[in-house]
This record gives structure tokens, sequence and C-alpha cells, in this order.
């Protein structure tokens, strides 16, 4: 297998697992709202807290956790920019 | 001015500009209390920042066709991360968003969900390899890879329908809000606040628009944040809000449980004279509706709204300036970063606003209090005059109950300040932010339009051969007749039959979401596939909302239909979508695959380093 398949199969993998993170974090907790709502956090229902703040955070640390990752595939495959920046 | 060194300079630049306007709003707190009337101040505050970000297109005026279309590609991740919130946020965002989750609670905040869920799909399958493709515009993308004419127009026109559909409501907000400030009829309004977005956009294009952004994301977040703090700390929230609220959702509840949630029957309604677009609370603040079709409407608004922000052109085209691919992935971080600050604190403030209103320990509690003092409080007579919030004592009993209160979504955010007595130049400061919100979506999808228009339809279809100041000059005319085009229609407050924001997201994820995953992710992917797929999911999307908005469905269809399977006017995206999916996999399988050369150009897409698809300049 090339250097760029190789390159192109982890990103495919990495953007899976994003992928998987994105939809447990936006869809599969809401499925449960009512049942989470009646646990708490920091004083709010749970399902509340997700909504209002708590998935929306979440989206944000994936996204810096999966850039870096990502660059860490491209230099690990000598695809980085870091060089010609 | 403009080269390398204000590029290094710019958080230099930009924290001075901060640093100014912060004294500004000292400025008007200073004139406040020496007299200055607070309509002055209001005209003050918009007048200022609007002087401010024209100075800012001035500067950034330009003859080169990368600096117009692509602000040059050297946007640093950060600012172009606040840039892309500022063109993110709207009108509807900044002013809405808390009314929304004020009256909707739990439920409406499947929107916010969705307005930032949606950032994931962009970072991951989209924008990284739009910008190494080095393309102007998401239709040139489109054009590049399928190849041909057609596939290229069927693109702009699903970027028209988008970005329209969305930029009217834009300028509306743009009117409103400058009418409301400087005290103009709304007609006036509207041309003043179009006016103001072309300056900023015309004679510098993307890197015009660009810095521009910056500048009222700026002004937008302080406007948005300093209420909210401001508000919780007055009325016993705390401090820190986000963190904070726990006990005052709880009380909220129980004063749900105390107070009754009613509704109101739409006879009642009518009876009583109450204004349109006024609402009334009915559901629920953070309660989960029960039932399997409530959860599958939580859940189908949030896909729409996700897999629409991941299609629309006008935010798509940001990640186009950044100078690398690793700093166009950066930044959509950085741009759900800037938005996460201002989506977190509108739950905060609608929490906030209805506690003050409904707490009857609280001095500006109304609800359950007698409703000839409630109507001799200063700030409900104000906005009863201009028909924003009104009294309606259906059970006769002198009393103001919950559902006899009724109140426009915006209220929240503009009138919440006065409730929670706080001076008049936080108001000020709320018309401005407004006003930035308004400004920087509305420019982007201008541009966004023109864009499309005169690079892939004038440029690349037309005239090929024409000079750069010749495309530069078609591209300022088209910015002017979109921009006016858009006003026209404003002015005659059409909005209201044009529809939803929310259709914006709907026709573009009908018409580009596949196209463009399956694009970069699918080499199989044929130029006929691309095309049948576009045409049916825009097609068939646009069917299914004509047979399920009872306003179009009644002329067209004649009556009014159920929704399928709850797919609403607001979700339709979700007819649209999967036909396009379907039609563009199975016309991709039966035709010839793509030429050596095309997947040949795929696999360097999907490579961070070497040369770009298309040229620096094309």
């Amino acid at each position: 297998m090339s250097n760029k398949d190789a390159y192109w199969n982890k990103t495919k993998n990495h953007m899976i697992v994003t992928l998987v993170l994105w939809a447990f974090f936006s869809l599969v907790i809401f499925m449960f709202g009512s049942e989470l709502n009646t646990m708490s956090f920091l004083g709010y229902p749970l399902a509340y807290y997700m909504t209002a703040q708590g998935s929306l955070l979440a989206f944000v640390i994936i996204l810096f956790w999966t850039a870096n990752k990502q660059e860490k595939i491209d230099e690990e495959h000598g695809f980085s920019e870091r060089e010609d920046d | 001015m403009f080269k390398g060194d204000f590029i290094q300079n710019l958080p230099k630049i930009y924290g001075t500009y901060t640093g100014g306007f912060l004294v500004f709003i000292i400025l008007m707190a200073l004139a406040e209390q020496a007299g200055v009337s607070a309509k002055n101040i209001g005209v003050m505050f918009v007048a200022f920042t609007v002087l401010i970000y024209a100075l800012i297109g001035y500067l950034s005026r330009t003859i080169q066709v990368d600096a117009y279309y692509v602000a040059g590609r050297q946007v640093p991740t950060v600012f172009n991360g606040m840039a892309t919130a500022a063109d993110w946020m709207s009108g509807a965002s900044f002013v809405a968003l808390a009314g929304g989750v004020y009256f909707g609670g739990y439920t409406y905040m499947a929107f916010l969900v969705g307005w930032t869920g949606g950032y994931v799909l962009v970072a991951t399958l989209m924008a990284p390899y739009l910008r190494k493709f080095g393309c102007y515009t998401v239709p040139d993308f489109i054009g590049t890879r399928y190849g041909g004419n057609l596939v290229r127009a069927c693109a702009v026109f699903v970027l028209f329908i988008a970005s329209f559909t969305y930029v009217t409501a834009q300028i509306n907000a743009t009117g409103t809000i400058a009418s409301r400030a400087l005290g103009i009829p709304f007609e006036a309004g509207v041309w003043v606040g179009l006016i103001s977005i072309l300056i900023c956009s015309m004679l510098g294009g993307m890197r015009a628009v660009t810095w521009t952004q910056v500048a009222q994301y700026i002004v937008l977040i302080i406007a948005y944040l300093i209420p909210v703090f401001w508000i919780s700390s007055n009325v016993g929230g705390g401090i820190f809000p986000h963190l904070m609220l726990g006990d005052e959702v709880a009380r909220l509840g129980e004063l749900e449980q105390q107070f009754g949630l009613v509704k109101n029957s739409a006879a009642d309604m009518k009876a009583a004279g109450v204004p349109g677009g006024l609402k009334y609370i009915s559901g629920t603040h953070s309660g989960v509706p029960e039932g399997g079709m409530a959860v599958w409407k939580y859940l189908s608004l949030a896909i729409c709204m996700m897999v629409g922000t991941a299609s629309l052109p006008h935010i798509l085209m940001r990640y186009f300036t950044t100078p690398t691919v690793r700093a166009a992935r950066k930044s959509v971080a950085w741009s759900l970063f800037f938005i996460f600050l201002l989506y977190s604190s509108a739950p905060m403030l609608a929490t906030l606003s209805k506690l003050a209103l409904m707490d009857p320990n609280l001095p500006t509690g109304i609800i359950g209090k007698s409703i000839s003092e409630v109507q001799s409080i200063e700030w409900v007579q104000r906005w009863s005059e201009v028909k924003q919030v009104f009294i309606a004592d259906f059970n006769g009993d002198g009393i103001l109950q919950l559902n006899e209160w009724f109140m426009r979504g915006d209220v929240v955010v503009l009138a919440t300040p006065e409730v929670a007595g706080l001076p008049f130049v936080i108001s000020g400061l709320v018309f401005a932010g407004g006003m930035a919100a308004a400004m920087s979506t509305a420019d982007g999808l201008v541009l966004a339009i023109s864009n499309a228009l005169s690079h892939d339809i004038y440029y690349k279809i037309i005239n090929p051969k024409a000079e750069t100041s010749k495309r530069l000059l078609v591209a300022r005319v088209l910015l002017v007749l979109i921009g006016a085009a858009g006003a026209y229609i404003a002015s005659f407050r059409l909005t209201s039959i044009l529809g939803s924001v929310a259709w914006a997201f709907d026709f573009a994820m009908s018409g580009l979401f596949f196209p463009l995953v399956l694009g970069v992710w699918w080499k199989r992917a044929t130029r006929e596939g691309a095309i049948a797929g576009i045409i049916a999911g825009i097609v068939s999307g646009t069917v299914y909302l004509t047979w399920v908005f009872p306003k179009f469905s009644v002329p067209i269809w004649g009556g009014v239909n159920t929704p399928f399977l709850g797919i609403d006017h607001l979700r339709f995206g979700l007819i649209g979508a999967p036909i396009c999916l379907v039609v563009m996999v199975v016309v991709s399988l039966m035709t010839k695959e793509p030429s050596p050369a095309t997947q040949k150009l795929v696999d360097d897409t999907r490579i961070p380093t070497g040369k770009a698809i298309l040229g620096k300049q094309h």
C-alpha cells in the first residue's frame, strides 16, 4: 500500500471516529432526553444542560481534538505543511 | 497598510479597536449621566460603529482577483474564526435566539445543537479539502471536480436559492434595527442598512468583508455578554450565570407548576385582539416533552440544521481564506468557540429574563400581579405602544396569568436590560450589537451570491477571456444589484411570505451537501450523477415544501396537508437530501467512471501538501 493510501485510510478512520463522537453528542443523548433529565449536573437537569451548553461545549472540544489529531497523521506521513507555513 | 505588516499587527490593531470601543461605551455612559437623551445615545452607538466598518471597508479596497475573492488567502486562524462567527450569527441569532428559548424551552434548543454541531461536519468532511482545492467559490469546486458548465450552473442555482432566502431576512433585520435605533421609518431603515452593507463589501470584496466581520464580531459579543452578566448579578443569578443558574431553572419549574401552563384557543386570542407575532409561554422551560414523536421532532430539526450548516456557501467560503489546509481545520474549531460564547449565553439570558418576569418575590415580577398595576409600569407602557407586548385578561379576574401575557421574542434581548434596571447605555449597546450581527451576515451572503454569479457564471461560462479589471467590475455591479434586490423585497416586508431562515438550511442541504461530500470522499461520483442529484434534491425538496406549507399548499395543491412523518416546512431538507444522495449514487454507478485525470485530482485534494488544484489566480 502506498504512503498516500495509508494516509487516506488513517484519515478516513479518524473521520469516522469524529463523526461517532459527533452523533453521540448531537443525537444519541437526546434520544434519551426524558431519562437524562432525571439526573442533574451543576444543579441543572442533565438533558436541559446538554442542549443549552454541554453538547455545544463538547463540539468545541471535539473540533480542537480532531484538528490536532489530523495534524499528527499529516506529520506521520510527511504531508505536514508545517515547513511551508 | 494592508500588506504583510498588517497581518502581523492584527492582534495589536484589533486590541486597540476593542479598547477604543470600551472607551466609547464609557463615554456614552457619562453622556447619559450628563443628560443626553436615550434616543441620541442609540443614534450615536449605531452611527459610530457603522462608520468604523465603512472605514475598514474603504481601507481594504483592492484590484487583485485573489484578494477580492478569497482575501488573498492570508487570514490567520483565530481571526478567520471571529469573522466566521460574525458571518454565521445573524441578526436573528442575536435578537431572536434568547426569545426562542424563552418561549420554546427545551424543544426550541434543538436549534442550538443544530447550529453548532454542523461545524463538526464542516471540519471533517468539507473545509480542509475545499481549501486544498483552491477554489474561489463553492460552485467553483463542483464545476471543476465534476467538470462542465451544466453542473456548475446547477450549483450556482442552489446557492442562489439558499442564500437569497437568507439575505432578505438579514436586510429586513438590519432595517428593523436601523429604524428603531435611528428613529426612522422601516423602509428608510432598510436602505440605510443596505448602503452600510455595500460600503463594507464593494471596494474590497472578501478582504474588506473579512476585516469588517472581525470588527463586527467584537462589537456583537461585547454587546451580548455585558448585559447577560450584569442582569444576572442584578436579579440574583450570580456573577457567572452559565455555571450558577441551576436553582433558577428549578425555580422556573416550580413557578410553571404554580401558575399553570395553559394553552389559549385561537378563537380567544382573536377575540382579545392579540397582535400577530406575539407569543405566550405554554411549554415547560427545562422539561423534556414525552413521546417518540417529540424526540423525533427534536432530532429531525437538529439534523436539518447541522447538515444545512455544512452546506451553506457563505460559511464554507470563509475557509477558503486561510493560508494553509491546517489553518482551515483549526479555524473551524475557533469559529465554533466564538459562536459558543454567544449561543451558550442565550439560554441563560432567557432563564434570567423569564425569572425576572415570573417570580413574584422579585421586584421585577409581573405575573400574578394585578393588571392595572402592571399596566402602569413604564417599560410595559412603552413596548405596548409599539405592539411588542400585550395583555389580555381572559378570565376577567384582573390578575395577570401566565397565558395572558403576550410578547414578541425580540423583546427578551431588547427589553430585559431595561426590565432589570440597567442604564440605557446598555440598550444602545444592544442596538449596535444587533446591527453588527445583521450586517455581517448580510455582507457574507450578498458576497457569496455575487461572487458565484461573477466568477462561475460570467467568467467561467460566459466570458472566460475577460480581463481582471472587467471581472472585478462585473463582480461589483452584481453585488450592488443583489443587495438592492434583497432590500427591495425586504422593504415590502414580504419576508413573512418568503418564509423562515431555516429554509435556507433545507435548500442548501437538499442540493449541495452530497455533491460536496461525495466530490471529496467518493472518487466514483460522476458528472451525470452530480447533475441528476442536485436537480432531484432541490426539486423534490421544493415540491415537498409547497405541499407541506399551508400558504403554498392551499393555492397549489388545493388544501392543507398533514406532514409526512412529522417532516414539516422547517425540515423539508430531510426529503431533498436523501433523494439527492440516492439519485446521485445510482446515476453515478450507471455512467462511466470519472477519467484518470479527475481521479488524480481527487487524490491530490485529499493530501494537504502540494500544489492547489486551481492556481492562485484563476
